[in-house]
């Protein structure tokens, strides 16, 4: 079960970059995309786990009780803003595309001109 | 291609990625076998050295203060992109007049109950993000689903403030080059850029932890602004209500 968190990451991964390539929809797409990313997240958070370890703040918590690693929650924080940006300028790509070409599914979208 | 075919490339794929996957987990170290150093070693100097009694706060805004700079600056740009994407219809197209309320009483009792508790959650992770779990990012994104909260269970009249640009652009400007006179203040003092300056206080208190808590309120107001400028942009996009100073252009 050691390995279970890291398993669980690769799977989140790996199902969301199935999503992206059968989206018949860049919103679908979009949502997909942010599924792949969470699973840095969750692997991310599982790499800085140390065994009963409890969440590195320390108020009421004595300096020098096992905690967990805080850099990679600071990343993770910095793996969302990402996340967020990104999804931010497809969905606008997204509503352009469907401005442009009257639909929202990438098969349909034939002529992409420069 | 045939979507078959398509689909018969992707499966072989994802199980070539799935077999690497296997092969790199069981290259790692069990979970919660922790090897450090790194946490190990800030969980025992962020608090002595920088009072700052939530070390993942002390992560981001001291120890890699400067990264935590340029993941404001992507939100920025990320505005800014949307911005000019979007911009040059929203003037000119004529939309759909939002003027539809929620008549159910219930949903906007609850709803607008719920704006304030979700400005007083994100206020709370805002000012005490660098003592207990929260900081400005979090509270900053809190916050600004509260006040979006407040255009979906009210009409766009009360909302008008909050997709004011010309009213959120200083905000915008106040965080992020806040974040950045804060780090050039240390500079000119004669020491190291986003080294902390202003008296580190007492640990657990408001006022502790030094330039921290200042770059924690910089972000908070990006953050809180940059999602609201964000949903103006969409919302423009989408539902632009005729009002009289937009009708004549």
């Amino acid at each position: 079960m050691s390995y279970l968190p890291f398993a669980v990451a690769a799977w989140i991964c790996l199902v969301g970059i199935a999503g992206i390539a059968t989206s018949r929809n860049l919103i679908h797409l979009a949502i997909c995309l942010t599924v792949t990313q969470s699973s840095s997240y969750v692997l991310l958070l599982s790499v800085g786990y140390v065994k009963h370890g409890k969440a590195p703040i320390f108020i009421g918590t004595k300096l020098g009780t096992t905690a967990v690693d805080p850099v990679v929650q600071a990343l993770t924080l910095t793996d969302i803003v990402v996340s967020v940006v990104v999804i931010a300028l497809i969905l606008a790509l997204a509503l352009d595309a469907h401005r442009l070409s009257g639909t929202v599914d990438p098969d349909q979208i034939t002529d992409i001109a420069g | 291609m045939s979507r078959q075919v398509r689909l018969l490339l992707l499966g072989s794929g994802l199980l070539g990625l799935g077999a690497l996957f296997a092969w790199a987990i069981a290259g790692l170290p069990a979970f919660g076998d922790y090897q450090g150093p790194y946490g190990f070693v800030l969980n025992r100097i962020v608090l002595p050295l920088r009072h700052t009694t939530n070390v993942v706060m002390g992560t981001n805004f001291d120890v890699r203060g400067l990264d935590t700079m340029g993941e404001e600056f992507i939100l920025y740009a990320s505005v800014v992109g949307v911005t000019l994407l979007l911009r040059d219809e929203t003037r000119t197209r004529l939309a759909e007049r939002r003027t539809r309320r929620f008549r159910d009483d219930t949903v906007r009792l609850v709803g607008v109950a719920m704006v304030g508790a979700g400005l007083l959650i994100g206020l709370w992770l805002m000012a005490f993000g660098y003592i207990t779990p929260g900081g400005g990012f979090q509270g900053g994104v809190v916050t600004a689903g509260a006040i979006v909260l407040l255009y979906l269970v009210g009409n766009h009249r009360d909302y008008r403030p909050f997709r004011n640009e010309h009213l959120l652009d200083p905000f915008e400007a106040v965080g992020a080059g806040g974040y950045v006179i804060v780090g050039l203040a240390a500079l000119a003092s004669g020491t190291a850029f986003l080294a902390n300056l202003f008296g580190l206080g007492t640990p657990g208190m408001l006022r502790s932890s030094g330039s921290i808590a200042i770059l924690n309120w910089a972000s908070a107001i990006a953050v809180t602004v940059a999602m609201l400028l964000l949903f103006a942009e969409f919302l423009e996009t989408y539902v632009v209500p005729l009002e009289p100073e937009d009708a004549g252009s």
